[in-house]
């Protein structure tokens, strides 16, 4: 029933994804469009593969609802889910005043900035609060400690998915995610990306 | 088993463009797949290698587009399906074929892939392939997501098989890389043996078979025209006096602002799939009493300029736009918010756009080569032997990256290859010492043919081929010169070294670029020599090495407390690995973490402060 009154009250979602390469933002998306597939909803998921292999920026798009354009336009989000702050910042050109924003606040830094002593990885505080001005909603979380205690760091991106079916006000709701995992995951990681799905979940 | 063999019939599932296109050839009993990789189509690739581990299909990474070109034509003349699958350059490679191929035709369907890539995501240039379509006179069907792809693939099969000619399937970076949901169809049983015939005045061009096949290309254009008048590819729908033509990807944006802007009363809209030859009777049909139309489609004004002369032909006057200032652009993919601007705009609507809630000016993070990458070595020593006049034409892939600061590395670069032949080019007209990259898959693609021409023609230059042992940018592919597989280390099929040999090199050695020393003091001795010498820098990509041996890293590298800040870590190699830090009384801190560290060892031999030691894990 919640579902149906949900879709009635909203036709499409746009939900942006921004990360750094090897953070599994495609994974993250991935699953969030297989879970839609699911319960029924249309979806179309669409992927950048940059140049490198490792450490460039990674953006996805998953459209859900009555929506068949595979990109999201400057200024359209509903929601972006931001892997790293940085790249947070660097995506909310995709957010208005009403979008919710959920950013891991854990930063990569880029080498551009790493290798130099003469310029700083920007102040985390400073850019969530330039984020927070800018949209409708900030919900920051250190998704990388979560990660860490669900059991691997490489678990970041579900929780972050976790944090997005808890605030996200999306057409499913977590079980559908959780049937996903288990469907598609490795049995020997299944567990700990569910705990780290459930810690990301559990965040206000 | 693979997963595009498993789904049941009937059922849905979430597929990549590429993977549609995957399932829909199956759907039409391929036989024959071959590919030579390039984003955005190199999931086409690797899913039909899988699938050839599982099944009778044949599939192959060919050593460049015109060979696999060339080789699925030949089982296409067979009788058995094929598909060739290439990024949008790789038709370029391709093309010489491509032209003849529409002549002579096939027996078995055969399905060219061309993927494009709008907004250069990933390639050198955003050129738009459906002009290759009309060049060569081949039929092209244009899907604008998963679900067409797939439809439009298996269809393909039969149009072409029906016509005897192969079918252009061409797609753009977002129809490759987007997952939308399709309906899985049956399998038909595919051909893997099939006969050839011997025909050789239909199948040998010489010059009067080729002027017969011309003209009957030209007819076959006449019914293909019919069959895209007819096709279930073009539809339309909705009344009204205004119109909009779109085509591929560009459709999904359109209705959506249709929708968006609510005048699906107003519009009257022609989606067309097959878009050569023209439908030009169903679009002369559409544009009766329409007053306005426009043609929405990214790049090249393809499907508007052709919609024009046909107006001017049937002498219909309403005004037909498309590209402009003040509407859509020439370059770049589209957006959704653009299209709809557009549209409104051209039809005069109030629309106005909310605004975006822009950013702040942020530090880039650029693409970088990895932490311990053998190219940055390998670029680290040739810039000790030359220094910084020396002039470095490079090639596509990983190596590209040299370009950015601090190995700055890069001065010149076309295509696939051009490293080899240029070199030559710039070796003749002046005066500073010249020393070219190619990557090893690329040395196989095209390199081979530019360095046969250097030594023919006493060009002067040094050139670097970087051999990781894979092609490492696009996925990991393999290619003649590949040692490490899935089934261990084997002997390369094709030794480049063998290969450079027998080109009429002199002058090779292979130097083992972490042994920084030595590949220093082997460049030192070779790159004075006149005319073409070969220096092959041999050490595996570490993320196929690591994937494939599944090594576990032992050793990691710290900055000791020698450390007297002189930076040479950071500015002349640049591994992403180091960083650089200021603590609270300003004192500056060089540091290596140890997660991206993979222990290459390059930095301690140019930093007496660098040591080893146990990774902690």
């Amino acid at each position: 029933m919640k579902q149906d009154q949900k879709a009635l009250g909203r036709e499409s979602w746009r939900v942006f994804f921004a990360g750094v390469g090897g953070q599994g933002t495609l994974l993250a998306s991935r699953v969030l469009g297989e879970a839609a597939l699911l319960v029924g909803v249309h979806v179309v998921v669409s992927e950048i593969h940059g140049m490198a292999q490792r450490g460039g920026v990674v953006e996805s798009a998953v459209l859900l609802g009555k929506i068949e354009s595979p990109t999201i336009s400057d200024g359209e989000a509903d929601v972006l889910l931001g892997f790293e702050p940085l790249e947070t910042l660097r995506a909310v050109r995709k957010c208005n005043e009403e979008s919710l924003v959920i950013s891991n606040t854990s930063p990569l830094v880029p080498f551009t900035i790493a290798s130099s002593s003469s310029s700083n990885y920007p102040d985390i505080e400073e850019m969530m609060s330039m984020v927070a001005r800018r949209v409708g909603r900030l919900i920051t979380l250190d998704a990388l400690e979560l990660a860490r205690n669900a059991g691997s760091e490489l678990t970041a991106n579900m929780v972050l998915l976790g944090a997005l079916l808890r605030h996200g006000d999306l057409p499913f709701d977590r079980q559908a995610i959780e049937r996903v995992l288990t469907m598609k995951t490795k049995k020997s990681f299944l567990e700990m990306n569910l705990k780290a799905f459930e810690l990301g979940f559990q965040q206000q | 088993m693979h997963e595009l063999l498993r789904g049941e019939p009937g059922s849905k599932a979430l597929l990549l463009g590429n993977e549609a296109i995957v399932r829909g050839a199956l759907e039409a009993g391929v036989g024959f797949a071959t590919t030579y990789p390039g984003t955005p189509s190199s999931e086409i690739g690797d899913n039909f290698y899988r699938i050839a581990q599982e099944t009778d299909l044949y599939f192959e990474y060919s050593v460049n587009e015109k060979v696999a070109l060339e080789v699925a034509a030949a089982a296409a003349v067979s009788g058995v399906r094929a598909i060739c699958s290439m990024k949008h350059v790789g038709l370029n490679v391709a093309a010489d074929a491509l032209m003849t191929l529409a002549y002579v035709g096939v027996k078995a369907g055969m399905v060219v892939v061309s993927a494009d890539d709008p907004s250069l995501h990933s390639s050198q240039n955003e050129q738009d392939n459906r002009y290759y379509a009309r060049l060569s006179g081949l039929p092209m069907l244009e899907p604008a997501n998963a679900a067409e792809a797939l439809e439009m693939t298996r269809s393909a099969f039969s149009l072409s098989e029906n016509q005897r000619i192969p079918v252009l399937l061409r797609t753009t970076t977002r129809v490759n890389h987007s997952r939308s949901v399709v309906e899985l169809g049956v399998f038909s049983a595919g051909h893997y043996r099939g006969r050839f015939d011997k025909d050789p005045f239909n199948l040998v061009v010489i010059p009067m078979v080729g002027r017969k096949l011309h003209l009957e290309l030209l007819r076959k254009q006449k019914e293909l025209q019919e069959i895209a008048d007819a096709s279930p590819f073009n539809v339309s729908s909705g009344q009204g006096s205004w119109g909009i033509i779109t085509s591929g990807v560009s459709a999904n944006y359109v209705r959506d602002a249709i929708r968006d802007l609510g005048i699906s009363r107003e519009v009257r809209l022609l989606k067309l799939g097959m878009t050569h030859p023209l439908p030009a009777n169903l679009l002369a049909n559409f544009l009766q009493g329409l007053e306005r139309v426009l043609v929405v489609e990214e790049l090249e004004p393809f499907l508007e300029e052709q919609v024009k002369a046909l107006a001017q032909e049937k002498g219909l006057t309403c005004v037909i736009r498309g590209k402009g200032e003040d509407l859509l652009p020439r370059s770049f993919e589209f957006d959704p918010l653009q299209v709809r601007l557009a549209i409104a705009r051209f039809f005069g609507l109030n629309y106005e756009h909310a605004g975006s809630a822009a950013g702040a000016e942020l530090p880039p993070r650029p693409p970088n080569l990895c932490a311990g990458c053998p190219h940055r070595a390998t670029y680290y020593a040739v810039k000790q032997v030359v220094g910084e006049s020396a002039i470095f034409p490079t090639d596509i892939g990983c190596y590209t990256l040299g370009i950015l600061p601090p190995l700055q590395a890069a001065d010149f670069l076309l295509c696939m290859g051009s490293g080899v032949s240029s070199a030559g080019g710039f070796s003749q007209v002046q005066n500073q010492p010249v020393v070219a990259f190619i990557g090893d898959s690329t040395f196989f693609h095209s390199g081979i043919t530019g360095l046969i021409n250097g030594v023919q023609n006493n060009h002067n230059f040094t050139l670097v081929i970087l051999d990781n042992g894979t092609t490492a940018m696009t996925g990991h592919q393999p290619h003649p010169g590949v040692e490490l597989t899935p089934r261990g280390r084997q002997a390369p099929r094709v030794s480049i070294e063998a290969v450079v040999r027998g080109c009429g090199v002199e002058e090779v050695i292979t130097v083992r670029p972490q042994q920084l020393k030595k590949t220093i003091a082997a460049l030192d001795s070779i790159v004075k020599k006149e005319g073409v010498k070969v220096v092959i820098s041999k050490a595996p990509c570490p993320l196929f090495e690591r994937r494939i041996t599944g090594k576990k890293q032992q050793i990691v590298f710290e900055v000791t407390e020698e450390c007297d800040n002189c930076r040479r870590c950071l500015d002349e190699l640049g591994c992403p690995a180091f960083a650089c830090e200021c603590d609270a009384s300003g004192r500056v801190k060089i540091t290596i973490d140890e997660v991206l560290c993979n222990g290459c060892a390059v930095c301690s031999q140019i930093c007496h402060a660098v040591k080893p030691r146990k990774k902690s894990n």
